[in-house]
Parts: C-alpha cells; structure tokens; sequence
C-alpha cells in the first residue's frame, strides 16, 4: 500500500515538474492561437490570466498536498496538549507557530478557543493561536514565494507571527478573562476535556493529504479564478504607475489605514486575493501598503468576528480588531520605510 | 437502536457527515435516531475541539473533518 502511494506520488510529481516547465510556453501558444498581440491590452491581459491561472493552481494542487501530510501530525488536541500550561510569553511564541501548521477551520473557531481555554491555556496564549491561524495561512505563503519569492514570503511569515504574538500579549496582559460572555465562563469552570487520540498509517497520511486538495482546491478554484481574471484586468488596462499615486511610496500617509479599512469587509481567501496582490504591485503599489490590504481581508474579515462576537463580549472584540488592525498598520508602514 | 449526535454549527462537512450517516446506517439496517447539535453551548458542552464532531450513546467518538465511510461503519457495526 505504501509502496503503491510512493509509485504513484513519484509519477504525479514528475508530471507535475513538467507540466511548470511548460508555463510560458503555454501562455504564449494560447495568446498565439486567439491572433492577439501582447502589445494590445486584451493580449497582454489574457497572457497573464492564461499563465497565472495554470501556474497558481499547480502550485497550489503540490503545496496543499504536503501540508495535508504535514497537518496530520499536527491535531488540534496535540495542540491543546502541547499548549496547555504554557505562560504567556513563550507560550505566545509557541502558540503563534502552531497556528500555522494545526488544521484550523473558521467554523471550527469557537470551539477550539474554549477547548484551548478550558485545558488552561492563558487567554493572552489563546489569541496568539487564534490569530497566527487564519492570518498566517499557508496557501497565502505558498503563493507569496512562488509569485514573488522567499523574502517576500519570509517577512509575510515574521510579521505575521510577531503580530500574533504582540497581539497576544497584549491581550494577556489586560487580563480581559471577564470580558469572555458568561455561558464561556461557566464551561471553563466546569471540566469538560475529551480528546480523541488517533494513529494513523503513511498511506492514511497520503489519503489525507489528497483528501485536502480536494478539499481546498475544490473550493478555492472560483476565488482563484475570480482573482486572476481581476487581476489580468488591472495588469492590461490599468496604465503602469496608476497605483503609485494612491498606494505607492509617494501616496499620502492615509494610504494604508484606507487599505486596511477597505480590506475588512472584504470576504475572500488567500488564493483569490494574491493575484490581485500581484497585478497591484506590477503597477506601482507599495509592498507594504499591498501587504497590509492583504492581511486585513485575511485576519479582519468581519464574519470571523460575527463568530467571535458569540464568546466575547465586545469590549474583547473591540480590543482584538483594534490590536490586529494596529500590528498590521505597523507592518504596513515599516514595509514601506524599510524596502 | 443507536443516539447518534452530529455536532457542528451548521457547516457544509457538517451537513455531508450527518448525509453520509443517514445513508451507511439504511445500507446496513441499522436503527439510529440522529441528531443536529448546532448550538455552540452544547457543542462545546462535549470538550470537541473541532467540527464536525459525532457523538454516539453519549460519547465522542470523532472530531474535525468528515469522518470516512468505513469509519462510520465500524460505529454502527459495534453493538
């Protein structure tokens, strides 16, 4: 069985590494194909959709694969378990990188904040991991590298993590327990903690793995295409340098509060917004300004905290938005200043 | 005659679990009475870390992600 996998992953890893190579030359053969000339705006906006399209979605197929893999050693009850008594401080350090790699659903949010708190888990400890995991998504980082190479991926990867981290430990450090709703707190001072501990084989590893893909890219695909399609538009027909007077480095100092602000509502995920990201960037916007609008559709999404509205009262929520927004206004403007 | 919980908030895995118990439990005969627990006080009431979680005569027996068919039927299997 395992054997058969090992075959089977090989061959599909091959055809895979071909399939990248030929990119270019796909993009090129369509746009070819349809008369167009990538001097037009039509042509050069669908060689970029026509390339990117096939590019981010192998990209993502071989990534969410290999973290399917990787998250399985990586339950949410080990978590808890590894989590639990930690103090603030190095808890938060800790509970920051595990958001990363612990499978983690936004309909799953709520139950998890009060198993985590319920096993002792400091509340400054919890937010750390609440934060690190939907901000520091592991498609967006795939992506980032692939689109825009390690050092963009890696100071996404340190900002994201030192804001849940900060976050964290500010929120601790208010000592803000009572302003989690009441029905929370009676289940915290009860002691409800089952867990079910599971081994699974290399072969059930794999399954789960493809398993992910299908589950992720199948309901990814639409956002990624809508993505791409927006962001060939901007790519063809926005002239170069329109976004350097509203988001580039010479734009006025409001130019990343708007960009967080006119992220929040945003709903969409990692995959779809990337592209967009990409074609912005091409046509003059600041890194960190573009960063900041990213993390905000992602961390700040205002169903997430419609979620979270039903264990926090709101003076918690008010301070875990205001908290986030601020870590990521800060990576916003040290972004700018600093590339 | 089995108590089948499904714990979740009404997402679509949730959905799709309580579907897929529905239909192993007619393939194999087996009486369930089956469950929607959507409220987030009861669902942390059973110490689940994450949804779906299943529930049978009062105990955890699965939490996060649907649950595989064979899975499933091993719980009905076991009498």
């Amino acid at each position: 069985m395992t054997g058969r996998w090992i075959a089977g992953l090989a061959a599909a890893g091959a055809a895979w590494v071909f399939a990248y190579l030929q990119l270019p030359a796909f993009a090129d053969g369509i746009v070819g194909l349809l008369g167009l000339s990538r001097a037009t705006h039509l042509g050069e906006a669908l060689h970029f959709f026509f390339y990117d399209t096939p590019k981010v979605l192998l990209l993502l197929t071989g990534i969410v694969f290999v973290i399917g893999v990787i998250q399985t050693f990586f339950s949410p009850e080990r978590t808890r378990l590894l989590l639990s008594g930690k103090r603030l401080g190095a808890g938060n350090v800790m509970a920051a990188s595990l958001g990363i790699v612990t499978p983690f659903c936004s309909c799953s949010a709520v139950p998890l904040f009060i198993g985590l708190l319920s096993a002792g888990v400091p509340l400054g400890v919890t937010f750390s991991f609440l934060i690190s995991a939907p901000m520091v998504n592991e498609v967006a980082l795939v992506l980032l590298f692939g689109l825009f190479g390690w050092k963009v991926a890696a100071l996404y990867l340190g900002l994201g993590l030192l804001i849940a981290i900060v976050a964290g430990l500010v929120i601790g450090g208010l000592r803000m327990e009572r302003h989690l709703e009441d029905w929370v707190r009676a289940i915290l001072a009860g002691n409800a903690a089952h867990s079910v501990g599971e081994t699974m084989s290399w072969p059930q590893r794999f399954a789960a793995g493809a398993h992910h893909v299908g589950d992720i890219v199948g309901n990814v695909w639409p956002y990624v295409l809508a993505g791409i399609a927006l962001g060939a538009g901007i790519h063809g027909y926005v002239p170069e340098d329109f976004m350097a007077a509203i988001m580039g480095k010479g734009a006025p100092w409001w130019s990343v509060p708007a960009a967080v602000a006119l992220g929040v509502p945003m709903y969409t995920n990692a995959a779809g917004i990337i592209p967009i990201l990409e074609a912005l960037l091409g046509k003059g916007a600041a890194l960190g300004t573009a960063l900041a609008f990213m993390m905000s559709v992602i961390a700040l999404s205002a169903p997430e905290m419609v979620i979270l509205r039903k264990v926090l009262k709101p003076r918690l929520i008010a301070v875990f938005a205001g908290v986030v927004a601020g870590g990521i206004l800060l990576v916003g403007y040290v972004f700018n200043l600093v590339l | 005659m089995k108590d089948i919980k499904v714990l979740g908030s009404g997402c679509s895995k949730c959905k799709s679990t309580i579907k897929l118990i529905e239909e192993a439990a007619k393939a194999g005969g087996v009486e369930v009475r089956l469950e929607k627990v959507e409220d987030l006080k009861d669902i942390a009431g059973y110490g689940i870390l994450s949804t779906p979680g299943v529930v049978i005569d009062g105990k955890v027996v699965h939490a996060g992600g649907v649950p595989s068919r064979e899975k499933i039927e091993q719980w009905l299997e076991a009498a």
